[in-house]
């Protein structure tokens, strides 16, 4: 019993898990808002909280149409990347030789700055939803291959041995050993990939879009209004945090034996 | 019981090739004890391994129950220096490794499973996850699970060597008891001279450079043994030293070896 014990105290105390992030969040916010006050700073180049706030009561229902099409793009291109990316990494995963093959590839891939590809994207895909999902789908897949990959090759030799001793086939070498041992890192690819997918989403509204909170952030920026974009912003960390903490609470359902959820 | 006749080892590495073992002759009773010891690079754990049929010797061959080894048997169980448990399962989901790979009728070995628990002294840790249990209890797990199959031979590869010496001792006992209890045979590589006599109905002594066999010692001491052998402190002594000038001093022809060496 006393093996749990510190463990229970470290993730049972409300105030760190609740209140501390609580705390520093509104901090901030207040620290914010006495600036704008004090320094009497004109709300055209930073509005108060109270200004995004009204700025988003003026239109909550356009803003949250806008940052419902932003969700979907970005989940339908984080789980693309995940559906592709997967496999791709178990192939790397089996063999050298593909791995040879297909890293290189990868790592160019890679080193192409976003931004630059977003107009092209326009151009093969049109003005709709697909260039953006296909933005967050470049941005997340590098992380969930890499992840996926090196977690498939991180099997401890001591169990690939318990293994075989058992006279194990491939396929339950594959599924009751690499994989289940494997997820823990691949959650920590996903996690990456999610907190970039927000960015990829919105740098592809920036190019060519007539939705989504990119968009809004633009068409503000063109009338002058600053605190529209912010609260555009606003909305997309609130996206980012939601997004990101769903996975942490889906990794901690299924991975509960996992060396960080413990 | 186990039937290995002149084998010899070789492993290929960089800058030429490793003799492991060289024309190793030994034979295993049914029910015997056997404890394998010898300096490291005497190739004890090569022999285990080559028992266990998770490696094909280079020339010679490994027989068990009258068959020739080729590849992990159902019937022979390996048991290693650490624990090897899949840190997803649950303690009882662990021991039933075996059963569930080999295919075998789950409902059955469940009450063998809890039974072999409450032989090693983990009645009501079943639920448990590897990661909440001590490292001796996680070996007794791992000892479970290569009971779990009732194997006619169990194979230890240095199974205690990672716990204290407390739990060291505690376990040998267990161990001889569970042997007199499930009549198995048992070979156990050791480097530890009081572990290899207090196990052992015959400790078989190995030479490094390459791996021979150098002599067999039979142990005649009644069991139940315990680790303080008061009642037989004389034999153990006198054990004792000779396993020492056996371990201490190479036999001539490895010694000219060396000086060629040098």
């Amino acid at each position: 019993m006393s093996l749990t014990a510190p463990r229970a105290a470290r993730s049972g105390s409300l105030f760190v898990s609740i209140a501390a992030p609580a705390l520093s969040m509104f901090g901030v916010i207040g620290l914010w808002w006495l600036a704008t006050i004090v320094f009497e700073i004109d709300s055209f180049l930073l509005p108060s909280p109270k200004d995004v706030v009204e700025a988003f009561l003026r239109q909550p229902d356009y803003l949250m149409d806008q940052t419902w099409v932003t969700v979907m793009e970005t989940v339908e291109g984080f789980l693309l990347a995940i559906v592709a990316g997967v496999p791709i990494a178990l192939l790397i995963a089996r063999s050298e030789l593909l791995e040879r093959m297909i890293y290189p590839l990868l790592v160019a891939v890679q080193a192409i700055p976003k931004i630059a590809v977003a107009p092209i994207l326009v151009v093969w895909m049109g003005f709709g939803s697909t260039p953006k999902v296909a933005m967050v789908f470049l941005v997340c897949f590098f992380p969930v291959v890499i992840s996926t990959a090196s977690g498939m090759k991180s099997t401890p030799s001591e169990l690939a041995e318990l293994l075989r001793s058992l006279n194990a086939g491939r396929a339950q070498d594959f599924f009751k050993l690499r994989v289940p041992y494997a997820l823990p890192q691949i959650f920590v690819g996903l996690k990456v990939a999610i907190s970039l997918a927000v960015i990829g989403s919105v740098i592809a509204e920036f190019v060519g879009a007539s939705a989504g909170l990119g968009f809004v952030i633009v068409q503000s920026g063109a009338s002058a209004d600053t605190a529209l974009a912010f609260a555009a912003m606003g909305l997309l960390s609130v996206v980012s945090i939601v997004l990101y903490y769903a996975l942490v609470l889906l990794e901690k359902r299924l991975l509960p034996w996992a060396e960080e959820n413990r | 019981m186990i039937q290995v006749e002149k084998v010899t080892q070789v492993f290929a590495s960089r800058g030429g090739s490793v003799h492991a073992l060289d024309g190793i002759d030994l034979h295993v009773r049914e029910r015997e004890f056997v404890t394998l010891i010898g300096r490291s690079g005497c190739g004890k754990s090569t022999l285990l391994r080559l028992m266990a049929g998770l490696l094909t010797p280079t020339q010679g061959r490994v027989q068990v129950a009258g068959e020739l080894v080729t590849a992990p048997r159902p019937d022979v169980s390996v048991m290693f220096q650490r624990p090897a448990l899949l840190p997803w399962r649950s303690v009882v989901s662990n021991v039933m490794l075996p059963v569930e790979i080999c295919g075998g009728d789950k409902k059955r070995y469940r009450d063998r499973a809890h039974e072999l628990l409450e032989l090693v002294g983990l009645t009501g840790f079943a639920g448990k996850y590897p990661h909440e249990l001590s490292g001796g209890m996680q070996q007794r797990v791992s000892l479970c699970r290569s009971l779990i199959t009732r194997p006619k031979v169990l194979l230890m590869d240095e199974p205690f060597s990672a716990l204290d010496a407390l739990t060291r001792t505690e376990m040998s006992e267990e161990l001889q008891r569970i042997q007199m209890e499930l009549a198995t045979t048992i070979v156990f590589v050791t480097h530890s001279i009081e572990e290899a006599i207090v196990l052992a109905d015959r400790v078989v002594v190995l030479s490094p450079h390459p791996g021979r066999l150098r002599e067999t010692v039979d142990i005649e001491i009644p069991r139940p043994r315990d680790l303080g052998l008061d009642t037989h402190a004389a034999d153990v002594a006198r054990l004792s030293s000779r396993l020492h000038a056996l371990l201490a001093a190479p036999p001539r022809e490895t010694t000219d070896h060396r000086m060629v060496h040098q």
